[in-house]
């Protein structure tokens, strides 16, 4: 290696630069075979060949900035743009040149130590692959909903559902691009024309909940986890264990099949995901000697307290809180229809809080609608707006709260698509915003932006019909057209003023905090 | 299991009974098959392992699997009732009520459809539905009858269904022979309902699916007799009755049912009504209606929908020219200008078009056959002439014979150069009537083309009868 080390001394003091540049990718090659070890040999080098070419050879100080990388390519493009720039600037910098060397060695340390955290830096994006990185043999893996577009992972979705004898759901119209890696349903085709109809694979509680589900009748969060939650309840009833078998292993076996099918009916939330979580551990709890019977009761006693634990209790307990934030004489803003955020203000009313609401709505769900009727069936003072006046109308609220379908571990809000936008125009107004959420809905998930993994209903939801038109009624023979109709959005946490859990009143940015301490509990 | 199937196959067929005298109604050939195989084919087709069949005992003889020609292994539960005085469709459902678990889809033998089923039970299903139904828009029959003068009359009552602005919940029906001075809607209806479409020209297919509390009602409640004519009605107000107070205490249960008598229907459905249902109900943000105040589905916990098929094939035979109908789209279905049945013997020069033959038939030669069906076993000598016209099984058409837009009975012998057109319809109306009539052109007569005669034949060969002279 000294040898090596000297050959390559006298390479970089008797070429210029372009030799120099080949030397480099040499010595960046022969670094990433030889791995880690390198790294504090290079920069023992490199500070000896600094001390050698302290006069004005910025060639070389340039090039030396390659020397001690064994980075990833990535790292080393950049690396070769800041090279570039220095080259560019031949009028000798000494001191920002050093100052670059010392960033430069800083980063190779913290390269050096952070490699094997490199692979969770990498953005889990479902578009861009990243190169192939040799030093990192762990890649993460996607989930399949959001691979779409990629034949290899649809066709092993196709194999699992095969296996569990669930019907694959068929994808309807045109996507547009950016979001070509989601599924697209069509309302009119259900999943259920391809079953058979006393269904025998999939308990008919499974199959009216798919049905009310991807027919929006059973929407929301938390009506979603509970009804979810109630099928599994008659399930576990109607379940009998097949002998030779043990009744925690089968029955989550069991249940495997009727995920699937509730994920091709509607793509399940972060609530469900969590419930199911639960529920698959709390069966796998029960202990082999336990007779069946006992062993029911004991699971659908576990489901109804989780249901009124996490769902009930939680509502009240957030009600509690944030009846604290809302004052006499305030004017509210909600968006959507929320039942948390519904439950809380009803409270607020029934404690003699004098407040009005303003309700925002958008399409083409407009469940404002709903909220509105509830509201003003309790005597509260409602407005209704469309979500494109939301800045006309903001000077005059006070507050606004929003509800959440998941708070995700980097602090974003996932909730209803607009909502981002609300947040984003309250903030600009320097009007609070306070997302209300049980802490069921936490999930480890990390998103930055709403294409990655969103979902999109039926495009034809938004075709209208007025006066006896249907307008945007053939849509799909226009080639360059494509209907988008998204769910959800993320709202980044800078925008969140508060969020009110059942754990207290806590900032957006710690949500990765309560995570670890609930898994911990658990 | 979710739905159990119910085949009523003991009607009589008393609007055809020209064909029913002698074949019982699920047994008639349509395209060669027994009619009851169509329902029981969609039945297998959708998924169906069990069917149980209420029937009578003669039919239950001939129900055997190869008899019918199913492909599948649908099980056949066949459970047989006497016939005595009228038993109605509900007193048969009451009949095999020891055998239904779950909720049930009733269906009627002489249904011919090709309705994706599965859109009738989502409507069950999603809503939770206490009865759905299949409607589909009325055909009007073109083809000449056999038998009948003319077209054929509105003479069959019209129902006037009203469905709400989806056109799926079914909101009020009724028939126009119980329509006295006009319609009635009641204010409670238009009040939750402002919207609704009364629709006259639909014909109920006889498919429901009827929720297990609705079959543990009519057992208890024995007055109801049909179902299509009773319950269903019924079912549709009882949507929009004053809800009584639910008691929450099983004691105020029992008191409340002794004081009405007859058990009501919400008590025994509503108890079943769970506590996560209304609380999932309570959470969704979704309502089957805007405007007004009130919850989804404003409450109520009796719903009642329908599908209206808009396209595609249903039909009832449950008339003759229904039957006729069927035969000619059964055949078209199959692609095929005409079916032959098994076992036929076709001579040459011999002319068929738009036609059913059956099986083991014998046709010889220069026969003209157009428009027509003939069922099993018949016997057509040379050179006739059938047109329009239905001749039942085992009859005999003797040579030369010119049969127009007639209906030859069972085992009948039309004798050679035997000429029958029909112009009068007068036999339909009155069962003894069609027994006395007479056929001109057998034995008694010689002459059987004196023009006379043929112009004012009569259409309905005599079964037992005849009068001589």
């Amino acid at each position: 290696m000294a040898d090596a080390d000297e050959t390559s001394k006298q390479a970089e003091r008797n070429t210029n630069v372009g030799d120099g540049i080949a030397v480099k990718k040499q010595d960046i090659a022969r670094a990433k075979n030889e791995g880690k070890e390198l790294t504090k040999d290079e920069k023992q080098r490199l500070r000896k060949e600094k001390k050698q070419q302290k006069k004005n050879k910025k060639d070389d100080k340039g090039e030396s900035e390659h020397e001690n990388v064994p980075l990833p390519p990535s790292q080393a493009v950049v690396q070769c743009q800041s090279q570039k720039v220095c080259t560019s600037e031949k009028p000798a910098k000494s001191k920002a040149e050093q100052r670059a060397e010392r960033r430069a060695r800083q980063e190779a340390d913290r390269a050096a130590k952070g490699k094997k955290g490199e692979s969770a830096q990498q953005p889990p994006s479902g578009k861009s692959k990243a190169p192939p990185n040799e030093l990192q043999p762990v890649v993460k893996r996607l989930p399949e909903h959001v691979q779409v577009d990629d034949p290899a992972a649809v066709r092993k979705l196709a194999k699992k559902l095969e296996r569990q004898q669930i019907p694959v759901r068929s994808e309807y119209g045109y996507k547009v691009s950016l979001f070509s890696h989601l599924h697209q349903y069509s309302r009119k085709a259900p999943l259920t024309q391809q079953i058979s109809i006393p269904s025998t694979v999939i308990h008919p509680y499974i199959v009216r909940l798919g049905l009310q589900y991807s027919q929006g009748i059973v929407a929301g969060s938390n009506a979603r986890s509970i009804a979810l939650l109630h099928a599994f309840q008659k399930v576990i009833q109607d379940y009998k264990t097949p002998p030779n078998e043990e009744l925690s292993r089968d029955l989550v076996n069991k249940l495997k099949p009727y995920i699937s099918y509730l994920n091709q009916c509607r793509p399940l939330s972060a609530s469900m995901g969590n419930a199911i979580k639960y529920v698959k551990k709390e069966i796998s709890n029960i202990p082999c000697l336990c007779k069946e019977e006992e062993a029911k009761k004991q699971l659908l006693s576990c489901i109804d307290n989780y249901i009124k634990e996490k769902i009930t209790l939680a509502a009240t307990t957030i009600s509690a809180y944030a009846i604290e934030k809302i004052s006499n004489g305030d004017v509210i803003l909600v968006y959507g229809c929320s039942s948390l955020v519904n439950h809380i203000l009803c409270d607020a009313f029934d404690k003699k809080r004098k407040f009005s609401v303003i309700v925002v709505d958008s399409r083409p769900r407009l469940e404002g609608r709903e909220a509105l009727r509830r509201l003003v069936k309790k005597g509260i003072c409602c407005t209704y707006v469309l979500i494109s006046a939301v800045s006309y109308i903001l000077p005059e609220v006070s507050k606004v709260f929003l509800g959440a379908h998941a708070l995700l571990a980097n602090g974003y809000v996932m909730s209803r698509v607009g909502t981002s936008q609300i947040a984003l125009v309250a903030k600009a107004y320097n009007v609070p915003v306070l997302v209300c959420c049980e802490t069921y809905k936490f999930c480890e998930r990390v998103q930055t932006d709403s294409f990655v993994s969103n979902e999109l209903d039926d495009p034809d939801d938004l075709m209208v019909t007025r006066k006896g038109k249907i307008h945007l009624e053939n849509w799909q023979d226009i080639r360059q057209l494509g209907l988008l109709n998204l769910v959800y959005d993320v709202t980044p946490p800078d925008f969140v003023d508060l969020v009110i859990t059942d754990l207290g009143m806590i900032p957006c940015t710690s949500v990765p905090v309560v995570l670890r301490v609930k898994n911990v509990d658990q | 299991m979710e739905l159990q199937a119910v085949l009523m196959a003991a009607g009589g067929g008393s609007r055809m009974m020209e064909l029913t005298y002698n074949t019982h109604k699920p047994l008639l050939p349509v395209g060669n098959k027994p009619l009851i195989w169509y329902p029981l084919n969609l039945l297998e087709r959708v998924g169906f392992e069990e069917v149980i069949i209420i029937t009578t005992k003669d039919v239950q003889k001939m129900l055997t699997p190869d008899r019918l020609k199913l492909d599948g292994k649908m099980k056949l539960d066949v459970v047989c009732i006497q016939l005595e005085g009228e038993m109605g469709t509900a007193d048969a459902l009451r009949h095999v009520q020891q055998k239904i678990k779950t909720d049930v889809l009733v269906l009627s033998c002489d249904l011919i459809t090709d309705v994706a089923l599965h859109e009738v039970v989502d409507l069950f299903r999603a809503h939770n539905a206490s009865m759905a139904m299949l409607m589909s828009k009325l055909h009007e029959f073109t083809e000449t009858v056999p038998g009948q003068k003319g077209k054929k009359k509105a003479g069959e009552q019209r129902d006037f269904v009203g469905v709400d602005a989806t056109g799926q919940r079914l909101l009020f029906m009724a028939n126009e022979a119980d329509l006295e001075d006009g319609l009635t809607i009641r204010k409670s209806i238009m009040c939750k309902h402002p919207s609704m479409r009364i629709r006259t020209g639909l014909l109920d297919a006889h498919l429901y699916c009827l929720k297990r509390c609705v079959v543990d009602f009519l057992v208890e409640n024995k007055n109801i007799s049909s179902i299509r004519g009773e319950l269903i009605p019924y079912l549709v107000r009882k949507q929009f009755s004053k809800s009584v107070n639910l008691p929450n205490n099983k004691d105020e249960v029992e008191m409340s049912q002794k004081m009405e008598g007859q058990t009501n229907l919400e008590i025994l459905g509503s108890c079943k009504d769970e506590e996560l249902l209304r609380l999932t109900q309570e959470r969704s943000c979704w309502n089957d209606h805007h405007g007004d105040m009130s919850e989804a589905y404003h409450g109520g916990k009796v719903r009642c929908y329908v599908h209206i098929m808009e396209d595609g094939v249903c039909y009832r035979v449950n008339t003759l020219a229904a039957y006729i109908e069927a035969n000619r789209m059964v055949s078209a279905g199959v692609g095929a200008d005409s079916i032959i049945g098994a076992s036929c013997q076709i001579s040459d020069k011999t002319s068929i078009k738009r036609s059913t033959v059956g099986a083991s038939s014998t046709v010889r030669e220069k026969v003209k056959i157009t428009n027509s069906i003939l069922m099993n076993g018949v016997t057509v000598e040379e050179g006739c002439n059938i047109q329009g016209s239905v001749i039942c099984s085992n009859a005999v058409i003797g040579r030369n014979a010119d049969i127009k837009y007639c209906l030859v009975g069972s085992s009948q012998r039309i004798e050679p150069d035997g000429e029958c057109l029909t112009v009068t319809q007068n036999a339909g109306i009155h069962l003894h009537y069609v027994y006395g009539c007479l056929f001109i052109c057998v034995k008694t007569h010689s002459t059987p083309h004196s023009s006379a005669v043929s112009r004012v034949c009569c259409v309905h060969v005599c079964v037992r009868q005849r009068v001589a002279g």
